[in-house]
């Protein structure tokens, strides 16, 4: 699976972060506990962040810590404390029929690799890519896609006033 | 660093996310799955986009990333109003449109 004639620090980093990764997730839909998951969703989204660094995204990584980090997580620790005040395990945070989900992902999950196994076999990244500065990022953002940065405004500004709509007590 | 690494981690962290949304209960676990589920869109676009050698995949990425606040926002709206309705925060219970 990993290109084993070049760059093995790069390929032991993404080993370390992905496994890293996946016991999170995994820790994230399996834990009893809802703070529990929320951190451990802190050590999923950090592993993106080190995951965007190493596909030489800079800007990208940086924003993911600024936003997911330290915005959706606060968001989600807030839900957590505003709708239950118990801290710690609970009982009752699966459905009744949690199994069904089990073939599912897994099937869907088979699929998938076999797909990409058959696309992209052995396809190398290049090795010596330059990394996306902020500068280009910003060129793309408020020149070939400005009309979907406008979209994406009044998307923000109607959820900001849907959540402060629907969250407001009267 | 092989492309198919990427992808592979973007696959596993999907899946592992819609197995969160079908056997989770509780609404906030149900929105942070859908979470993971919108990295590994990420780290797909960002792993083309180095393939490509273009920088497209990183605004469709940052633009992901401000989708995913504000879906955060306006849920974690709602969850806190069911809660406020009905002391609870279970979707199992949310079953008014049954006929």
């Amino acid at each position: 699976m990993f290109a084993s004639d070049v760059l093995v620090a790069q390929n032991v980093g993404f080993a370390i972060i992905a496994a890293i990764m996946v016991i999170g997730a995994l820790r994230v839909v399996t834990t009893k506990n809802v703070v529990h998951a929320a951190l451990w969703l802190v050590v999923v989204l950090a592993g993106a962040a080190a995951q965007y660094v190493l596909l030489a995204a800079e800007f990208v990584a940086i924003t993911q810590i600024m936003v997911y980090i330290g915005a959706v997580m606060v968001l989600f620790l807030f839900g957590t404390m505003l709708t239950r005040a118990r801290i710690g395990a609970e009982q009752d945070l699966n459905n009744k029929n949690w199994f069904i989900g089990l073939p599912i992902a897994v099937l869907l999950l088979a699929t998938m690799l076999i797909a990409l196994n058959d696309g992209f076999k052995a396809e190398k990244l290049p090795v010596d890519a330059p990394v996306v500065t902020t500068q280009q990022v910003s060129d793309q953002i408020f020149g070939a896609y400005l009309l979907p940065f406008w979209a994406l405004s009044f998307v923000l500004l109607a959820a900001a006033i849907g959540a402060i709509v629907l969250a407001r007590r009267d | 660093m092989l492309l198919n690494e990427f992808l592979m981690l973007g696959a596993v962290l999907f899946c592992i996310g819609v197995y969160g949304v079908i056997v989770r209960k509780n609404a906030v676990l149900v929105l942070m799955s859908i979470e993971l589920i919108l990295n590994s869109v990420n780290i797909n676009l960002l792993a083309f986009s180095l393939r490509n050698n273009s920088v497209d995949g990183h605004t469709f990425a940052l633009y992901v990333i401000a989708v995913a606040a504000a879906e955060v926002g306006v849920g974690l709206a709602m969850v806190l109003l069911m809660y406020r309705n009905r002391r609870s925060v279970g979707l199992d219970e949310l079953s008014e449109m049954k006929g």
